[in-house]
Order: structure tokens, then sequence, then C-alpha cells
């Protein structure tokens, strides 16, 4: 009967009309998750494109400056598009092609995702719609542009509070219009299964990596993981392979925008309720009658009012920990990397670097940390510079 | 026994949908009790939801103004208490899986039978998912009512099956909205649903707009189901629109009779 249950979270809550089609792609998915044919072409464009296995860079300066635990940075950065996202996106176009779609459409926040989908849509010769809020259009126009360079179609929306969480909305009610030739290439750990769980495995390969290189270069594993959490995808790729290693603390850092006690939060962990949304039972940021309540964060890639199943049941179970880091800290955490380390973060893995930034100063000198840097900050200079009050032209 | 059973029985339905509290709650209220005079058999009446995904923008738009209105499901309960003095058209309730499942499913069924609603129609909810409330709401005498799309293909045998009320059949791919073609074998998955349950009406909705569509619609089927064609007459004339509501589903009702 229901499918995809992570603990009490996970379902397909799909109108009818989508029923098939996710489906469909779950049998698609089974049937070539293990193919070695599939596995062999993933495998290839995963290293020869995406550039992997991204490094995983000891933060020596950071590590002495804070004077507690060693920090590692696991450089997500790095990967062709500058994020995480394209790990997925490269699996699911693959998923695509092997279905006979011609089309795909996605839904972006900051427009990593969004820019991840059109670039292997480019590659893979896939017509590609993007639809983005308004408000993250405006917040994120250099990512618009690189969208429609690489051949996609960028679709504004305008409803609600015209962020991402309309952009999930838009391209459901676009995915119901159109399904015969068309794969939602869906961005995050979240929607209704097998979303969470194909996204999950298309980004373990972050922790799979990490496993092995910190046991190469430390023999043993790190004391503690971080990511940043909006739907979840990156830290559901980064604590996986660490779900069975108890000693393996996993932390997953909220976006709270001027704090989960205020009203201008997107820390849905810290501040939702149990709801069914977006095709999925998990948490969500909601009113007392169920309407979803509008989120802020600094950050448009965390700017999202609900957490993927997965992680909802992690918190449940007592085995993640998530904690809310404001738009305040995360902007610290940005300069601080940039200029300690010469790199500067996503914002949105800027709250990862800023939970590091207090965590580390509390433990012993050989324990590990490993944060998953997820996305490069080029994209974030304008609105961070706007911050501080100073105005720059992209 | 709810009234669900009624709908049907006096030939081809016509069920129209309004958003609660759009653009005011008494307007909706003189709304009920136009539709139940120009001869509708069930209304369909909206709470509004926050982000409603299986509707098209003049739905969307309706609810987004409702809630504006600061309409919450308690003022629905409080509306629908109000004219059970009044009409006894059956009414169903349409909204999405949070709006229930956030004020607890079972509290949200007593009250729902307490004031007297027959049905509920959540769009986000499907056959694998409606055990958790289909199990509760059956116990208050509440028809969930199944969906089937023209994608549902071999979906259709089991969720005839357990269908209870009616079947709401989906016109065509896509959300809500008013559109000049139709899935072209709706006639086919209308006779299977019927091979599956004789027993059991189904009813044409997204899209329909105009007598002629209704009529098309009615006769495939056992009635026809318009939303946003009357959320547009509403939104056009404000708490003016009871007239022009009126006019428009005596008019769909009409064409709904030609296909008796």
């Amino acid at each position: 009967m229901s499918k995809g249950h992570f603990g009490i979270h996970g379902g397909q809550y799909v109108p009818e009309t989508l029923m098939n089609a996710v489906i469909e792609l779950e049998e698609a998915y089974d049937r070539y998750k293990d193919d070695e044919q599939f596995n062999r072409e993933l495998d290839y464009l995963l290293n020869e494109y995406a550039g992997r296995p991204s490094r995983l860079y000891y933060a020596q300066r950071m590590s002495e400056d804070l004077g507690g635990a060693k920090i590692y940075l696991k450089r997500e950065d790095l990967n062709h598009t500058g994020a995480h996202k394209i790990n997925n996106v490269i699996g699911q176009c693959l998923l695509a092609k092997r279905m006979n779609k011609t089309r795909v459409i996605a839904e972006t926040g900051a427009g990593q995702h969004g820019v991840a989908t059109a670039t292997v849509a480019a590659l893979m010769g896939l017509e590609c719609e993007i639809f983005m809020g308004q408000e993250d259009i405006i917040r994120q126009s250099l990512n618009v542009y690189k969208m429609r360079l690489l051949g996609a179609k960028v679709n504004s929306v305008t409803t609600g509070t015209a962020t991402l969480k309309d952009a999930v909305s838009q391209t459901m009610r676009e995915w119901t219009n159109r399904i015969s030739d068309t794969h939602y290439v869906l961005g995050s750990v979240m929607g209704p299964h097998p979303f969470p769980t194909i996204v999950r495995d298309f980004q373990s390969v972050i922790s799979k990596e990490i496993k092995e290189q910190i046991l190469e270069k430390e023999g043993k594993l790190p004391d503690a993981v971080l990511a940043c959490v909006g739907g979840g995808s990156n830290a559901i790729g980064a604590f996986y392979n660490f779900i069975d290693d108890s000693s393996v603390r996993l932390i997953g850092l909220e976006a709270a925008g001027l704090g989960a006690d205020t009203d201008k939060t997107a820390a849905t962990i810290a501040v939702g309720k149990l709801g069914i949304f977006h095709g999925m039972k998990s948490y969500f940021c909601q009113d007392d009658y169920g309407q979803i309540t509008p989120v802020y964060s600094i950050s448009a890639g965390l700017d999202y009012p609900g957490i993927g199943p997965e992680h909802a049941n992690l918190k449940d179970i007592g085995r993640a920990e998530y904690y809310p880091i404001t738009d305040e800290m995360a902007v610290k955490a940005f300069e601080y990397l940039s200029k300690m380390e010469g790199i500067i973060p996503a914002i949105e893995s800027s709250h990862a670097v800023a939970y590091a930034m207090l965590l580390a100063p509390t433990m012993k000198k050989d324990q590990i940390i490993v944060v998953n840097l997820s996305g490069r900050g080029d994209k974030d200079c304008v609105s961070i510079a706007k911050y501080r009050g100073e105005e720059i032209n992209e | 026994m709810n009234k669900i059973n009624e709908v049907f029985k006096n030939g081809k339905a016509f069920i129209p949908f309004i958003t609660v509290g759009d653009p005011d709650i008494d307007t909706t209220e003189k709304l009920i009790y136009a539709l139940d005079e120009a001869g509708c058999d069930l209304i369909e009446l909206g709470i509004p939801f926050s982000d409603p995904t299986a509707e098209g923008p003049v739905i969307m738009s309706a609810s987004e103004r409702a809630l504006k209105n600061g309409i919450c499901t308690d003022d629905v309960f409080t509306l629908v208490r109000k004219v059970r003095k009044t009409t006894q058209i059956p009414l169903a309730f349409m909204t999405y899986a949070n709006v229930i499942f956030s004020y607890g499913i079972e509290r949200f069924a007593i009250n729902a039978e307490k004031v007297g609603i027959d049905a509920l129609i959540l769009p986000d909810v499907p056959f694998e998912e409606k055990r958790e409330f289909d199990d509760v709401l059956l116990k208050h005498n509440i028809d969930l009512i199944s969906m089937i799309a023209p994608t549902s293909k071999n979906r259709v045998t089991k969720i005839a099956k357990e269908a209870n009320g009616f079947i709401y059949c989906v016109s065509s791919l896509g959300v809500t909205g008013e559109r000049s073609n139709f899935s072209s074998n709706l006639k086919d998955l209308i006779d299977n649903v019927k091979s599956i349950r004789p027993d059991l009406p189904c009813a044409i909705g997204f899209g329909i707009s105009n007598p002629e569509q209704a009529e098309a619609m009615a006769r495939i089927s056992d009635g026809a189901i318009v939303g946003s064609a009357i959320v547009k007459i509403v939104d056009r004339y404000g708490k003016d629109c009871v007239d022009e509501v009126s006019k428009f589903a005596s008019a769909m009702k009409d064409g709904v009779r030609k296909a008796n």
C-alpha cells in the first residue's frame, strides 16, 4: 500500500493524475540502480564531467584559529556548477533518458539546482524548463542568466511568497500538465516517494567519499559531520554512510533567519509541526489550521518551510541533531572562511561553517569535524555586500 | 446514512464549487442558498489552503483571498452549521490533506458530521494514502471521494472497488481551470469504472465552463463538476456575484438536464 516511509514520515501525497508517473519512476529506478551500464555512465559523468571525487581539505588555519577539533571541509563547492546539486541531477537525467523522457522540469531556490539541471539537460540534449520564485529571481540574477545561457527556459513564479516553496508547487502543477515526455528533476530529498530515496542515493556519494578520505588521512572516523539543511539533500548525502556509525555525530544546521524565536525564520525542525505537504508527511512550518507559513532566510536555498522525511525521522529517533543558525551567524561564517582559508562558501553552506565555529573550540585537538561545504559563494557576494550595507554591481 | 445517494437520484447532477470566504463569509452563505435554488445537486465547499497544488490560478487566487479575510477551518464549520438550518442540499468539503491532518482527522470528522457535511474531497490524498483518512471518516458517515484521472490506467480497478459515494473523474491532465479540450478516452474511462462498480455514480470535473461542455460531460457520465468558471464570476462581481452565479448555475443545470 503506502510506500516510501521513514518512520512515520514520507509517503506519496500527490494527485491521482501523477500517481502513475511516480510509480513509473520508482520502477525505472529499481531497474537501473544496480544496473552495471547505468552505473558505469553515472560514475563516468560524476568523475569526468562533474569532477568527482571532491576533495576533503584539512582547514588548518581555521582549526588552529578555533583551537579545538581538526576541521575538514568536504569540497562539494568544487564540483562543476559549484555545488552538490549536480550529483543528483546527473543521476536523475540519466534515468530520464532511460525512461525515454525528452524534457526535464525543475524547481530552484538559490538557482544552484536550476543551473545544475540546465547544465545536464544541455549535456544530454534534453529540453529544460526551470521554475523559480520571482523573489529568488531578483536575489539570484546571475544564476538566472546562466540557466538561460545553458538553453533552459526560466519561468517566474509569482504565487504565494514567490520563493522556493511556490516554485516546487508550480513545478508539480506543470508536471501534472505534461507527463508523458517530461521528468521532474526534484532537487532535494523531499516530495513524494521515490524522490527522497532517489535523491539521497545519488547524493550519498558525498559520505561514501568522506569515509574513504578520512580513513586514509586520519585512520579513523570523524567525530561529527556538519551540513546545512533546507530540504536536506547535501546533509543526507553527507550523513548517509555514517548513520550506522553511532560514534559519529550527525548535525544538520537549519536557517534561523532573524532567529528561530521570531516569525522571520526557516528553521523547520525548531518550529515546525508534523504535517502533509508537497507529497510527503514530515515537519512543516505551519499555523494552527495547517496553513503553510511564510518562511525567511538570507539564503534562498534554505528558504523552505519543510524538511525531507528521512531527516524528520533521524530527528525523531535521535540519530541526528538539528540546530538553527541565524543570518548574522551565517554571514560571519561566510566572511570568516573567506579570510581564514581563502574559500568563499555559499551562504547555505555558511550555516554549517558557523556551527563548526561554535563546536570546534569545545572539542579536543585529536577530534575531527567534517563540514560539508555544499556550494561556492560567488552567487551570494552581491546579497552579502548588501547585508553589510554595501552596493556592488554584478 | 449521508445524503450523497440523493445527489444522482433525479438524473444527471450539476455540482458547483465555491471557496468559503471568497469574497467573504456572508456572500458564501448567500451563494449556497442561491445554488440550491438554481437546482444544483451537491455543493463543493472549498476550505482554503495556502498552497493548493492541484489548483490553477483562478481557485488559487480565491484561496488567497479567503485566507486574507482570515477564514479558518472553524469559521467554515460555523458557516455550515448555520446554512444547515435553511438548506438540506448535499454538501462536500474540498480541501487539502494538511488542513484535515493538522486539525486532527478524528476531530475534523466529528465536527463535519455534526454540522452536516456528507463528503470530503482531498486531491492530494491518492488511493495509497487514503486509509488514514478514510477509516476515520467512514465512522462518521462521511464519504472520502475517490478521484480517477486519464492517467490512472491499471489503477482504475482498485480505486473503483474501494470507492464510496461517487467517483470524481478528472477530465484531462493538468490542474483546475477552464479548457477547451478534454481527454479523448474519458468515455472509456467511465465505462471501465461502471463495469467494475455499476452501482457507483461518476461525475466529471476540471475545465468545464459552459452549458455545452456540461451537457457533453453529463452525456458520458452522471454529472458535471464546475469550479473555476464559478469562482471567476465571484472574483469579477465580488459581493454582488450572487445573481450572476445563480444565472450561470441555472444555465449549467439546464445543460446537464439535456443529457438525461
